[in-house]
């Protein structure tokens, strides 16, 4: 750290210039996002673990709705005492965030009080809140779910004259529209709720370890912590379930290494019994728990298994195998409680003093209890409810095509969600007067120009981070989750070393192996993946689960080692390196990788 | 193989021996019982000494004439000592002191790692006394190595015996006003390993004090290399509690201190091209290791600070050998306060750091 190097230099936002060929980028995105002349002075980095891609017009409300729950729940709602909210902002179709800290000691006093009486309500109630917030949530996704898109028939149904509802069914285009963005925020409001809190216990839990042991891998601190029992597991669990039931049921021939979902599922439609059987265990399954997208939740063309079976079908071939050698499916989570509790006893045997080991009681136990909350909230936010956001969503995408204002349902995600409000009330209006909606010739060009800018900004290498690097990059959420710190950004801001061999990250899951890599830019591409070989992709998501059983190693742009690369890979025992900044850039698929976890390094041998 | 109060195998000796086998050899005892794999060898005690000096000088006659000389009259020291070392080097061992030392070779020999041929073992004498441990007594000692046969031990022996009456040792026992009636050798027999590799292990970090990690240094060779600063070594780095290895640095070994087996000597050489950049150890030999400090230091009760070798020509599975462990000093005698302590409530912690208390979580809290 006392480093002579220069600081790194990042270029600033206003260098930056519009991509060739999609000059028009900022129509897509509300005036509110867009880098500010003062912003050149504040540092920013490029939010790769959650927006990896282009932001389509309409998936730019997954970067607006979080931060308006985010910052209100640190801000305002438990008054952090030393941070406000995140500040976003999107060029050429990236995300870039910026934290606002409090420095002022008198401030922070002032807020401090605050924060100590809310945030200890939360802390002495978490388990029975936490419950109450399950109920919560679970109603939220009940509530998106029985949200009706309205048909607008052409007479009104009889009974809105029968029984004097006195209001036609184009008014509720608007009022139901307006309610799935009202619970879209809502749902983000929830997602923070605990957020912060649970990061804040294991953060002190983790930094409690890093000066008692200093040397200590972060993955030993996460292994000490993790839960065992967690829903993020369950739709693999899911899968392996069926993997035994397509022995039992006779039908695991069916399950090949590249076989095709609709085929298969054709071919055990075809089987008499064994196949019904396996089909209604399937159906059973998919509810919820095949409500996984493949991406992190952010986009919606990165469709969940419901709607797209590849990933589910890409394991199942390596689950039935091991099923049909009878080789054991089910997690050991016994096995996995005791080990997690021996290490975590050896630990506090190696501390200095009963003192030190009832502040680490105090302090695993605080982190265990939050955990829950932390390892969960991800499946019933970003992916149940958000692959039920998304469906509604084309719902209005097909009202739209039929109404003919878009060629294809689909395209409702090329309008910004405040345009989709404009364009149905297009339709509403249109309905109303007898007319066809104006719309149908505007939109379908906008439409189309907004894909090819999208495509060409594909092509763009975003750098990581933008403007001045501040002195410290202190703030435990963004080391935890994303894996920056000053080591980190000086990292991409420095050629490496040894040429182009090595990529460098975070050591987030241990051993060393070799194999081919497999570089994937999209979840949607997660098919491809084959056996032994080492997934390289800019961040991953609890979805890519099952794919782990198969591969060697796993490599991601983003991530730290919280991050669910990192969790999964640990889970399966493979070596995994995180954060490495740029090796989607640095590795192609077909290449010969080292990845050594115990150092974060990948070395390309070819 | 029976043992006698005139020569004891490490497996039977703990610290507490020390009176009559020396520092060198309780401690190799010690480890020995410890469960750590030494290599064999056993302690000609000071029983056996006096012994033989009993019969050299049955009236201390010769010890109250040394007693006599002053520590600067070097002329009158050399006149008096050298006829006492040749008789030393020269007199016969009483028949029970020699077969034990004999017997006990061919026990040895057995455990030989080149069968075939007489165990090569090095000979290195052991002292009783605290001051003994002064570097400056403990320098003027002998070490014999590659002795090979039950003369050439006997022989041997008698010369570590015969260096109590070096002219130097004889000078400086003067210049302390040591007695000279209770002074007493050990000699310790040990195999000879001939190291691929050979290292050091803290079983704490010596960068940060983490006793949650192993430190771990080798190189080719003997450990002298490495200790003297002769090549940079390999590092690892491997934690206590998952056994996982944390970090691992290959360095470009580029020179090597390897057994001269003509002599007694140490060749002084470079590493052959081939191996400067191959890592000197498997991770299952790591494992091992790491397995072995850890049982040391519980044995002990404190970290440890080992040395280690790995011999050229036994199998793996039963080629790591501890030569030595001591206490670690540096950071055991760094007293620190407690990183953190308990707070009223557990959240107290969280309040106290995300208060911005800053430095950690060990910022008191009201």
């Amino acid at each position: 750290m006392n480093d002579a190097r220069p600081a790194p230099r990042f270029p600033l936002p206003s260098e930056l210039t519009d991509v060739a060929g999609a000059e028009g980028w900022a129509s897509m995105y509300p005036y509110y996002t867009r880098f500010q002349p003062g912003d050149d002075q504040r540092f920013w980095f490029y939010n790769a673990m959650h927006f990896p891609e282009p932001m389509p017009a309409f998936d730019a409300i997954t970067a607006e709705a979080p931060y308006t729950a985010l910052g209100a729940n640190t801000a305002r709602m438990f008054v952090f005492p030393t941070t406000l909210g995140i500040e976003h902002r999107i060029v050429n179709g990236r995300v870039y965030i910026t934290a606002n800290p409090v420095t002022d000691p008198e401030e922070i006093q002032r807020r401090l009080a605050e924060f100590s009486e809310r945030a200890g309500y939360y802390y002495e109630n978490w388990d029975e809140l936490y419950q109450g917030w399950v109920a919560r949530i679970t109603a939220l996704i009940d509530e998106v779910q029985r949200i009706e898109v309205p048909r607008l028939p052409e007479f009104e149904d009889p009974e809105v004259v029968f029984q004097a509802k006195g209001v036609a069914q184009n008014h509720y285009v608007r009022e139901n529209y307006h309610r799935l963005i009202d619970l879209y925020s809502k749902m983000w409001h929830h997602h923070s709720e605990f957020l912060m809190l649970g990061y804040g216990a294991y953060v002190v839990f983790f930094e409690f370890c890093k000066t008692s042991f200093p040397e200590i891998p972060d993955q030993d601190v996460a292994r000490m912590v993790a839960g065992i029992d967690v829903i993020l597991y369950r739709p693999d669990d899911e899968l392996k379930k069926l993997a035994k039931l397509a022995v039992e049921y006779g039908v695991d021939d069916l399950f090949v290494e590249g076989c095709e979902p609709d085929k298969v599922l054709a071919a055990l439609a075809a089987r008499g019994d064994g196949g019904r059987r396996w089909l209604e265990a399937m159906d059973a399954a998919r509810e919820p728990w095949f409500n996984m997208s493949t991406g992190a939740g952010f986009y919606h063309h990165h469709r969940s298994w419901n709607d797209d079976l590849t990933v589910p079908f890409a394991a199942l071939p390596g689950y039935v195998d091991q099923a049909r050698r009878g080789e054991p499916l089910d997690r050991p989570t016994e096995q996995l409680t005791a080990e997690r509790e021996r290490i975590a006893q050896e630990y506090r045997s190696l501390l200095a003093g009963e003192e030190e080991q009832a502040a680490f009681d105090q302090m695993l136990g605080l982190a265990r209890v939050v955990f829950p909350f932390v390892e969960d909230h991800n499946f019933y936010c970003e992916h149940y409810f958000t692959t039920k956001f998304f469906a509604k969503v084309r719902e209005f995408g097909e009202l739209l095509r039929d109404q003919g204002v878009l060629a294809d349902a689909e395209d409702v995600f090329q309008l910004n969600h405040t345009e989709v409000g404009q364009a149905l009330t297009d339709v509403m209006l249109a309905w109303a007067a007898g007319s066809k909606p104006v719309g149908s010739a505007h939109v379908r060009e906008t439409v189309a120009e907004r894909k090819r800018m999208l495509d060409a900004l594909a092509g763009w290498s975003p750098p990581p981070a933008l403007g001045p690097v501040p002195e410290a990059l202190n703030d435990p959420a963004v080391r935890m989750l994303w894996g920056i710190t000053a080591e980190t950004i000086r990292a991409w801001s420095t050629p490496t070393a040894d040429g182009d061999h090595e990529v460098r990250g975070f050591a987030a899951s241990p051993g060393v192996v070799e194999g081919t890599a497999r570089v994937l830019l999209s979840a949607n591409d997660i098919g491809q993946v084959r056996e032994g070989e080492v997934l390289v992709c800019p961040v991953t998501a609890p979805s890519w689960g099952p794919v782990f059983g198969k591969i060697a190693a796993a490599v991601s742009d983003i991530g730290g080692t919280m991050s669910h690369a990192a969790i999964v890979a640990r889970e399966y025992g493979l070596p995994a390196v995180v954060g490495t900044g740029h090796a989607t850039k640095r590795i192609t698929t077909g290449q010969r990788l080292r990845v050594d976890g115990d150092r974060g390094i990948v070395t390309i041998l070819d | 193989m029976n043992t006698s109060s005139h020569v004891r195998r490490f497996a039977e000796l703990r610290l507490t021996d020390r009176p009559t086998v020396g520092g060198k050899g309780a401690s190799l005892g010690e480890l020995t019982f410890a469960g750590a794999p030494v290599p064999p060898g056993y302690v000609v005690t000071t029983t056996a000494f006096e012994a033989f000096l009993g019969v050299l000088d049955p009236d201390g006659e010769i010890r109250t004439a040394i007693e006599a000389l002053d520590s600067e009259d070097t002329e009158a020291i050399t006149r008096v000592v050298t006829p006492v070392r040749e008789r030393i080097e020269a007199a016969e061992l009483p028949e029970e002191v020699a077969s034990a030392i004999r017997g006990h070779y061919r026990g040895l020999d057995s455990e030989s790692d080149t069968p075939g041929e007489p165990a090569p073992v090095a000979v290195r004498s052991s002292a009783t006394s605290e001051d003994a441990e002064d570097a400056s007594f403990a320098g003027l000692q002998d070490t014999y190595l590659w002795v090979r046969g039950e003369d050439s031990l006997v022989e041997n022996v008698r010369r570590c015996w015969a260096s109590l009456y070096s002219v130097e040792s004889v000078s400086y026992r003067r210049r302390l006003g040591l007695p000279e009636h209770d002074l007493a050798m050990a000699v310790v027999v040990q195999r000879m390993i001939d190291p691929r590799c050979a290292g050091v292990m803290f079983t704490r970090s010596p960068l940060t004090g983490d006793r949650s990690v192993v430190a771990l240094e080798a190189s080719w060779g003997l450990g002298s290399a490495l200790v003297s600063g002769d090549v940079t070594p390999d590092k690892y780095v491997v934690g206590k509690v998952t056994g996982d290895i944390c970090s691992r640095t290959v360095s470009a070994k580029l020179r090597q201190h390897r057994m001269d087996p003509s002599g007694s000597g140490v060749l002084e050489e470079d590493v052959p091209e081939y191996l400067r950049d191959e890592p000197c150890l498997s991770d299952e030999e790591i494992h091992e290791l790491v397995r072995l400090g850890r049982q040391v230091e519980s044995h002990y009760g404190a970290p440890q600070d080992i040395e280690w070798a790995i011999s050229r020509n036994l199998v793996p599975g039963h080629n790591i050998y501890l030569l030595q462990s001591r206490p670690e000093t540096v950071w055991a005698s760094r007293e620190k306060a407690p990183v953190a302590s308990p707070k009223a409530r557990a959240f107290d912690h969280v309040l106290s750091l995300l208060g911005g208390a800053g430095s950690g979580p060990g910022g008191s809290t009201k």
